[in-house]
């Protein structure tokens, strides 16, 4: 049980003011109360008679490419519902409410692939760069690897994250994995674009640069060189290795904040020119359909965003009440996330979280707060803000904006309805 | 042992605050030179991309009638009889939940999600059905039709779409002249 006497609260609804809740040095009586232990007989002398099995036994040896605990095997990606049904055109969704921290593990970052997943031998791979500059150039993987390489923490989100949220008239009885699974976070290291374009000598009117994939598809987005003489980098490394093939192996673009389909995987031709090509993506399928019926084209950013992954749909909180951590992810593709409020109550109050950890520009930024459940049913919701001043709509203010059938750039404010025998559903409020 | 480290680390910051370290001066100009040029004739056998204004389309014409026959042969069995079936993505008529022209269009969406949108509906260049089809049609197997069976698909799927005669044979010239619904309805979050 909690010692609540000198715990404030921060709203209501539970939420605590996470300052004189760690100030308070609280017992969870529950989880850490120690049970007692028998005394060893007399004369016995050894040591093991109440330990487990394996404090009693040598353990294995490691193996060359480590995997995860055998009891932690059910924490995998899932392949969304997809038309057509191909192993071609996929979704793989991230388990976000079973992450913590900001950083996705390589295995479990999520991918969608508009033409299956290309097997490409780095060796046989080339990077071409063509168009409006004064020397056509080409590298081979060696060259690019001898290039100077930054590395930057990163989000990386799907335009279409969430879109259940955005079209269907009832709230969908999901999960986090379900509605969320299209964002990850990594580090993502390799060569700042502008470094090749340097070289290559970009003409004064080059605007845009038709990018390109090795994939059998040849997936193809026209990104403005302003993004691109910024922040823009050729990856090459994902969280300290080499990217996996479904992440873009040998090579990808990675554009920081901006919407996935842009980040080109298997990257291998840059055309440098002065419009953009419209191709497939910026022409149906990754544009936005507004209210008034005029279709939105090259909205880029993924706006600021926010999700409580602890609690989260489809869970069910294993006590009728007591004390349990709020946790979440927040970001923003134009930088870094400023605040994170909660509401235990529907919305009719909020308390600032915790941010916890890392607090980086268009990265995931983990939020906390303590929070006491007093076993009645309640909605938990979260609402981020950037430092740009930006702040996450409700679902209603994002709906008036766009078409009834749009579904991508969708960032309304998530509610989670906690039901009074513990389970967390999906809701609108 | 310790201070000697320092030392080195004191004359790196010294050298980088002078600006003698090389990578200091990415700002201007570039260090890297290991692009090898890349040939006239190498670019060409590459660079796939069309234009909406039709440059980079190759020589060649296909015919409606051309396109409707290989539709059927190699596209039909996704993307239906008439382009709206699905299971792969609506290539005619608008996009939203409903028409008039296809009353079935609820149930289809309810099964195919992706069918509420249309490429005859949203798509503002011709020149871009030419593009991806040629790169990356049919499906399983891209890139293996050639010019002119891609000139013959366009213009089949525009005439789906009501936008072009059922006698058309398009070519070069004619394609970036066609009219789509979609470029009217255009706002663009980035200027071009």
């Amino acid at each position: 049980m909690l010692k609540t006497k000198t715990i404030k609260p921060a709203a209501a609804g539970g939420l605590l003011d996470r300052r004189s809740f760690l100030l308070s040095g609280i017992v969870l009586s529950s989880a850490y109360s120690l049970k007692a232990v028998s005394a060893p007989k007399a004369g016995e002398g050894r040591i093991d008679t109440d330990m487990p099995a394996w404090a009693k036994t040598p353990g294995h040896n490691d193996i060359e490419y480590g995997l995860p605990s055998e009891y932690e095997k059910h924490i995998k990606r899932v392949q969304a519902k997809s038309s057509p049904e191909t192993a071609t055109f996929s979704m793989w969704h991230t388990p976000i409410e079973n992450q913590r921290g900001i950083i996705t593990p390589n295995g479990l970052h999520f991918s969608v692939n508009h033409n299956g997943i290309p097997e490409i031998d780095p060796q046989q791979h080339t990077l071409r760069i063509h168009g409006l500059v004064e020397k056509p150039l080409k590298f081979d993987i060696e060259s690019l690897l001898r290039y100077p390489m930054v590395s930057a923490i990163h989000f990386l989100e799907c335009a279409g994250n969430t879109a259940p949220n955005a079209v269907s008239l009832t709230a969908l009885d999901q999960d986090c994995q379900e509605l969320y699974g299209q964002i990850s976070g990594a580090e993502w290291s390799g060569i700042p674009l502008k470094f090749l374009l340097k070289e290559a000598g970009v003409k004064p009117e080059a605007k845009w640069v038709v990018v390109e994939g090795a994939d059998g598809g040849s997936h193809s987005r026209s990104i403005p060189i302003e993004k691109l003489m910024d922040d823009a980098i050729v990856a090459l490394y994902q969280n300290g290795e080499r990217l996996r093939p479904s992440q873009g192996y040998p090579m990808r673009l990675f554009l920081p904040g901006w919407e996935g389909n842009t980040n080109v995987k298997w990257l291998t031709r840059l055309e440098v020119t002065d419009t953009p090509a419209y191709t497939k993506d910026e022409s149906g399928l990754y544009s936005d359909i507004l209210d008034s019926g005029k279709i939105q084209r090259f909205s880029f950013t993924m706006d600021v965003k926010s999700v409580i992954t602890h609690p989260s749909g489809k869970q069910t909180l294993p006590d009728k009440k007591g004390f349990y951590e709020i946790s979440g992810l927040a970001w923003s593709g134009h930088g870094k996330i400023k605040t994170v409020e909660v509401s235990a109550d529907e919305g009719k109050t909020w308390a600032k979280a915790h941010l916890e950890g890392l607090v980086l520009s268009k990265s995931l930024t983990r939020f906390t707060i303590p929070w006491r459940w007093d076993g009645s049913a309640t909605t938990l919701l979260s609402r981020a803000t950037d430092e740009h001043g930006r702040v996450q709509p409700t679902r209603a203010l994002w709906r008036e904006k766009y078409a009834s059938y749009s579904f991508n750039h969708y960032n309304g404010i998530q509610a989670w309805y906690i039901n009074s025998d513990g389970r967390v559903e999906n809701t609108y409020v | 042992m310790f201070n000697e480290w320092q030392g080195q680390v004191s004359i790196g910051l010294l050298l980088l605050l002078l600006g003698v370290f090389p990578s200091s001066s990415f700002a201007g100009e570039t260090l890297t030179d290991l692009g090898l040029p890349l040939s006239s004739l190498e670019i060409s056998k590459h660079a796939i991309t069309i234009f909406p204004d039709g440059s980079n389309l190759p020589a060649g014409q296909g015919s409606v009638q051309e396109g409707k026959a290989l539709y059927q042969n190699k596209c039909m069995m996704c993307h239906g009889e008439k382009g709206i079936e699905g299971p792969a993505a609506r290539l005619a008529g608008s996009d939203g939940w409903f028409s008039f022209s296809d009353p079935l269009r609820i149930l289809r969406i309810d099964k195919n999600p992706v069918l509420l949108i249309s490429v005859g509906g949203l798509w503002p260049h011709a020149t871009t059905i030419f593009d991806y089809t040629r790169r990356a049609m049919p499906h399983f197997a891209p890139k293996s039709l050639n010019n002119n069976e891609v000139y013959a698909l366009t213009a089949y799927l525009l005439h789906l779409n009501g936008l072009v005669a059922q006698d058309l044979v398009l070519d070069k010239q004619n394609l970036p002249k066609v009219s789509m619904p979609g470029k009217e309805r255009s706002v663009l979050a980035w200027p071009e």
